[in-house]
Order: structure tokens, then C-alpha cells, then sequence
């Protein structure tokens, strides 16, 4: 174990890097361009045995990677936003052919209007595509959750992808000091690769996707259903593991002092730092407050969110994604479905959009709406918590539009 | 499951349901043919998809995958790198792709792997239409050919592909015809040794979407050939060979009258053809026969 100054995308290339691929294909987009260039660096000068592909899209990245795991090798590749919606179509195929590969998502909106900063709505988009989804709080945990996917996804009980989570800039280009484990360490961890999924070889012919049928397609999709449900317990099992050899305890849901807290908020990624930071402050007020970090987002861990908040009075979920036309986002469609027949009061709130931070004082906001609705003295909270006033009037797309 | 009494020749199971006449199923019987098992092909979605089979069932006998339609390439890349990341460097990673697969929606992920110089043998089989999907225009349609999308004849000429690969500076391009087997599996065989891309476009009649009679599709891809509409030659390392010898072209009627595709055309449209085959036939070969020297 070493101690390291490296930013989130550092880590990223890092715990790639000592997970052993022998295939990478990335293309780079901001805020995960860096990612690409460690990892071509890493090849280029002898630090990573591996074939770098510099693919001419993310399209074809996911597409080189997904063929590269039927050939038999582990393969990796990460994007962000845009790059990643241009891969959806692919994502598919990766987890339909059961291809266990980690890629890290590096958070970001998606355009229109352009922007290159944080939000989920890119990696919400993706949510649906069969990929495990694991969100990040802090650099440290960018690191050991590339590790610990590539042991949950390689897992014969799961043989899944997994899409590692992290805020755009927040995380990507924060430095932080890091364990770093010895590659020996790593290997004894995650194991060699060992091919388990459908494979292409020529001394054991087998034609990989073919077309399929309604006689057999519902089949195949519930194996893979059987695999996501198992995820859940493999990476409870694999975060234990880690915990025991590294140190570090990651959970698939962290609850922080809800027990007796009239007013609890759920959030995925970096601003549970901030709203911790809320908790403490608000509760040294005699406030009760609590929180509920997801790490864990696809599978759904809905019976630990269940668990965790079905007693709390009046809970707030944090959408960092805008989710048009849906009823409120989905986070908070999740948590909904995950807390049927509770008497938990459950409410919306969306922000942190295209890069706009979630600071203290919007949390503190938040938890002081709840507590409002809990005591009665509020019946709406506000939803777009940091809508600015007058937003109809700034930049307003149909003021100018004739008639 | 079927008990097999009599096992097919070749790498392609016999009993395909292609159509009748169908130019692909020749191209790809004598593609294979020229190879041995030593291969891995990928078949995008498409007529050659019929190939990849159905359900628990295939008619390749080598390993095989069918990805998505406009990524073959891209996913030939990633299985040669596989390989040499393996330590095989003997294995063909063979692309078998239409038209549309190539030229369309294809050509970026053809043109990357291209421009890494990544070692793929790549067969577009060309019967100028997205004819699986039901007969639509592609970018491989020719001028005044009447596809579902082009019901009034399309109104453009068609993309040069061996031209775009050429501009690549890739080891070995050729074109290849369904009436010329032996002409088509030399090349077969060169390609393969290419180290590099190598890119074959092989002209395969297509009776069902051209409306022509099965039994003369080897006549209508020798007569592409001696009017001018499909010219035979290959490159290789930076050199061309012209393997098409037509001393006079015929009238590019001779062609089109044996296909309902063209039915529609004017009598202007006719001349206007003529005209757009011969200027092209003679604006090609004057580059090809540059290249060759």
C-alpha cells in the first residue's frame, strides 16, 4: 500500500491500470479526455501490457471492447456524456452478451445547450441498458469501486458490466491522497481473467448474437435479469472482502444518522460530502437530520433503501438529473418504488444541473423544508431548489420566436 | 435437432434460405472456400445475417458474430487486438458486410480501422441496396435505379468505395465479380496475406431487389462488367492491376433491360445513363491505368 496525490480521473487510470486489461479502446471527451491519455500513456511506456485501440468514436470504443471480451480478454474503456449516448446503442450488446467489463462514467450533462459539466442526466440516460451503475463520492472511493467492479462483474453469478459513476470536474480534476495497493495485492484480489461468457475461438466454433426469436429472447433477458438481482449480493459480498484485505468499507447504502431523524435526504455521488457536512452542522442545531448516500444504483438495492428509510418521516431525494416528462426524476422513482406501502412522505428535489454547484446553504434549504413539512407549518417543498428568479425571462428560447 | 447425413463441403452449411439467383450466397460460399477454419467472421445485420443462422442454430462453421450494423469494423478491430494481445497472429478477422453496412452507415468505423492499419479482411458484398430491410436506396444504389426509397429512380450517382479505401494508403483493395469465382478467390487469398486492411467489393446480383430472372444473375454480374458499370482490379501495395478487359464496352442497355429496376426509365434517362457509364468507365479507367504505371 502506497499513498498518492491523483485527481479522480487519475484514479480512474490507476485502478484500470492495475486491474490488468489487455484491451483498451477510449476516445476522448471532456471531462474524461485525461482518462484516455494516461491509459495510452500507461501502454505506450511499458506500464500496462495491453493493445490500446485509439478508436475514431465511443461508438466504436464500446464496439472494439464488447468484440475484444467475445475474443476472450478483459477489456475497458470510459467516456463521459455525450460519448456515452453515443455508445448506447452498444451498451446493450455488452450486457446482452454478458461482457463483464468496468467503465467509468465521468458525469456530465447533455446537450442542448451545450455543456461540459456535472450532472447524472448522461449516465440516467444509460440507466436502462443493462449496465450495473455504481455512483462515487470522493476519489478514494473512484479507485477501490473500479477494483471492486471488476471482482463483482467478473463474477460468474453476475458476468455483467458495470458503469463506475463519478462527477464531472467535482471528482474528475479534485486531487486527493490516495491508498494505493500493490499490484500483487490487486491481482490476488480480483484474480486472473478467466472467460466466461460466450466466446469466439476457433477450436471451439459458436456463432456469438445471432438473430433470436420470441421462443428464446424472453429467456435470455431474464438470465440476465438473474445476474443484475445477484449483483446486489455479490457486491455486498465483494465490499466485504475488499473492507477485510484494504481497509476501506464501502456500502451499497450508507445510512448516516437516521434513526431518530424526523427528516433524512437521498443523493447519489460527490454532494453527500456536502450534505454530511449539513447533517453534522444542522444536527449540532438540535435538528434532526439524517442521510442516505446510494452507491449502488443499478441493480436498484431496493430492499436496502426499504430498509433504511421506511421509518423516517418526511424523506427528500436529490435528483442532480433533469428527467423531462417523467414524474419527478429518477432517483425519487426508485426510492418511490422501493418504499410501497410505507407511510413515508416522500419528497422531490432536483438541482446541481449543467455544473451548477449544490452548496450548504441549498441543502440546509432543503433539509429545513422537510423539517417544515414534518411539523406541519409546510405542505410544498420546491422542487427546483435552485431555480434562479425570473427563469422564464433568461434566455427564454420562445420569447423571441415570431408568431 | 436434425440428424446430419450428408455434411457440407465448405465452412457454409448446405439448405440456406437465401433467395433464388441470390449473388451473396455464391460470393460468400466462394469467399469462404478460398479460407480455411483458421477464421473469425463477423456479419452485421443484413442478407448475410441469414448465414449467422437463427436461434440455436448457424451456417458458419467458423466462430462468429453478428454486431450491430455500423460497426464491424470497429469490432474487428477489438478482436485482433484480442488476439495479438493472445499471442495469435494466424487467425483471418474476417468482416463480411453489405452495402449499407459499408458505405452508409459503416464508413466511419471502416475509415478508423483503415487508418490504424489494423489487420482486417473486409468483404463488402455489394448487391447496391439495403435488400434485406425490404429494397431501399443506398449510397451504393446507381444512377436512375428504382429501390422502396427511390421509386422514381435515384437521382444521384454512387459513392466510389474502393476509391475511399485507396485514399486510406491501405495494403490491398481489389473488386471482385460473382461471374469471375477464380479472379475473386485469388484475391481472396492475396487479401488475406495483407498485413494490413485489406478491403474486397464484390459485385453480387441481387434478383429479388433488382427484379431480374435468378437464372441470369452470373449473366447480368458479367454483363456489369462488359458494359462499363463494374470495373475489376485490385491495388496492392500502392500499385493497380486492371483485371477487367473489355475490349468495347456494350450498350449499357444490354444490362439494364434485364432488370425491372431500370424499367422506368425515359428515353432521355437511357441516353443520360449511357452517357454517365461510359464518362465514368473512361474518367476511371484513365486514373486506374495512372495508378498502374
Amino acid at each position: 500500500m502506497a499513498k498518492k496525490m491523483l485527481d479522480g480521473n487519475g484514479a480512474a487510470a490507476e485502478a484500470l491500470r492495475l486491474t490488468r486489461p489487455k484491451v483498451v479502446a477510449v476516445y476522448p471527451i471532456t471531462p474524461q479526455s485525461t482518462i484516455s491519455e494516461t491509459m495510452a500513456e500507461f501502454v505506450d511506456f511499458g506500464k500496462l501490457d495491453a493493445e490500446y485501440i485509439r478508436v475514431e468514436s465511443e461508438h466504436s470504443a464500446m464496439s472494439a471492447c464488447v468484440a475484444a471480451g467475445l475474443a476472450g480478454v478483459r477489456t475497458t474503456t470510459a467516456t463521459a456524456s455525450q460519448g456515452l449516448a453515443l455508445m448506447n446503442e452498444v451498451l446493450s450488446m455488452a450486457s446482452g452478451l454478458r461482457i463483464p467489463m468496468v467503465m467509468p462514467v465521468v458525469n456530465r450533462g447533455l446537450a442542448a445547450p451545450w455543456t461540459l459539466q456535472c450532472e447524472h442526466g448522461d449516465a440516467m440516460n444509460a440507466r436502462d441498458t443493462g449496465w450495473m451503475q455504481f455512483y462515487c463520492q470522493n476519489v478514494q472511493e473512484i479507485f477501490d469501486m473500479i477494483l471492486m467492479g471488476v471482482k463483482i462483474a467478473e463474477d460468474s453469478r453476475v458476468l455483467l458490466p458495470m458503469m463506475v459513476c463519478f462527477d464531472g470536474f467535482f471528482l474528475s480534476h479534485s486531487m486527493q491522497k490516495l491508498e494505493i495497493p500493490t499490484q500483487e495485492e490487486v491481482d490476488e484480489f480480483i484474480g486472473e481473467y478467466v472467460a466466461k461468457n460466450m466466446y469466439l475461438d476457433t477450436e471451439d466454433p459458436m456463432f456469438c448474437c445471432d438473430l433470436t426469436g420470441p421462443e428464446d429472447f424472453t429467456e435470455m433477458r431474464y438470465q440476465q435479469k438473474v445476474g443484475m438481482d445477484n449483483a446486489t449480493v455479490v457486491a455486498a459480498e465483494v465490499m466485504d472482502e475488499f473492507a477485510a484485505k484494504f481497509g476501506r468499507k464501502m456500502t451499497q447504502v450508507e445510512s448516516y444518522l437516521t434513526e431518530d431523524a424526523d427528516a433524512v435526504l437521498v443523493a447519489l455521488g460527490s454532494m453527500n460530502g456536502t450534505i454530511k457536512y449539513v447533517v453534522n452542522k444542522m444536527r449540532a442545531e438540535g435538528k434532526k437530520v439524517g442521510m442516505v448516500k446510494l452507491t449502488q444504483f443499478r441493480p436498484f438495492p431496493a430492499a436496502l433503501v426499504r430498509e433504511a428509510l421506511k421509518d423516517v418521516p418526511v424523506v427528500g431525494v436529490f435528483d442532480r438529473s433533469s428527467c423531462m416528462g417523467n414524474y419527478n426524476g429518477p432517483l425519487w422513482n426508485e426510492t418511490a418504488g422501493a418504499l410501497t406501502r410505507t407511510n413515508v412522505d416522500l419528497r422531490h428535489f432536483i438541482g446541481g444541473l449543467g455544473g451548477r454547484d449544490v452548496p450548504a446553504v441549498n441543502v440546509e434549504r432543503m433539509f429545513n423544508e422537510l423539517l417544515e413539512i414534518k411539523a406541519g407549518t409546510r405542505t410544498e417543498n420546491t422542487e427546483w431548489i435552485d431555480l434562479k428568479e425570473g427563469a422564464m425571462e433568461i434566455r427564454q428560447v420562445t420569447k423571441y420566436v415570431r408568431d | 435437432m436434425l440428424e446430419i447425413k450428408d455434411e457440407a463441403r465448405g465452412l457454409i452449411s448446405h439448405g440456406v434460405s437465401a433467395c433464388h439467383g441470390c449473388g451473396l450466397e455464391i460470393v460468400i460460399r466462394k469467399v469462404m472456400d478460398a479460407l480455411d477454419d483458421d477464421v473469425i467472421i463477423l456479419i452485421p445485420p443484413g442478407c448475410a445475417a441469414l448465414f449467422s443462422g437463427y436461434c440455436k442454430e448457424t451456417n458458419v462453421k467458423v466462430p462468429g458474430y453478428q454486431g450491430n450494423l455500423e460497426n464491424t469494423a470497429a469490432s474487428a478491430s477489438g478482436i485482433r487486438a484480442a488476439l495479438k494481445a493472445k499471442g495469435n497472429d494466424h487467425t483471418t478477422v474476417l468482416c463480411f458486410c453489405g452495402d449499407g453496412a459499408t458505405v452508409d452507415i459503416g464508413l466511419q468505423s471502416l475509415s478508423g480501422a483503415f487508418e490504424r492499419n489494423d489487420k482486417i479482411l473486409y468483404v463488402c458484398y455489394d448487391n447496391e441496396a439495403y435488400m434485406n430491410t425490404g429494397i431501399q436506396g443506398s449510397s451504393s444504389t446507381p444512377l436512375f435505379a428504382a429501390t422502396t426509397t427511390t421509386p422514381g429512380g435515384k437521382k444521384v450517382r454512387r459513392k466510389d468505395l474502393t476509391q475511399i479505401a485507396i485514399a486510406h494508403n491501405i495494403p490491398y483493395v481489389a473488386t471482385a465479380s460473382a461471374h469471375n469465382i477464380a479472379d475473386l478467390q485469388k484475391k481472396v487469398k492475396k487479401a488475406r496475406e495483407a498485413d494490413g486492411p485489406a478491403l474486397l467489393h464484390i459485385y453480387a446480383p441481387c434478383p429479388t431487389g433488382w427484379r431480374s430472372n435468378p437464372a441470369k444473375t452470373i449473366e447480368i454480374s458479367r454483363l456489369a462488367e462488359q458494359t462499363g458499370c463494374w470495373i475489376n482490379f485490385e491495388y496492392e501495395d500502392g500499385k493497380v492491376t486492371i483485371n477487367s478487359k473489355v475490349k468495347e464496352l456494350k450498350p449499357v442497355e444490354e444490362y439494364t433491360k434485364l432488370q425491372g429496376r431500370f424499367k422506368a426509365l425515359t428515353p432521355e434517362q437511357k441516353v443520360a445513363l449511357q452517357e454517365e457509364v461510359t464518362s465514368n468507365y473512361n474518367a476511371t479507367m484513365k486514373k486506374l491505368q495512372f495508378m498502374s504505371e
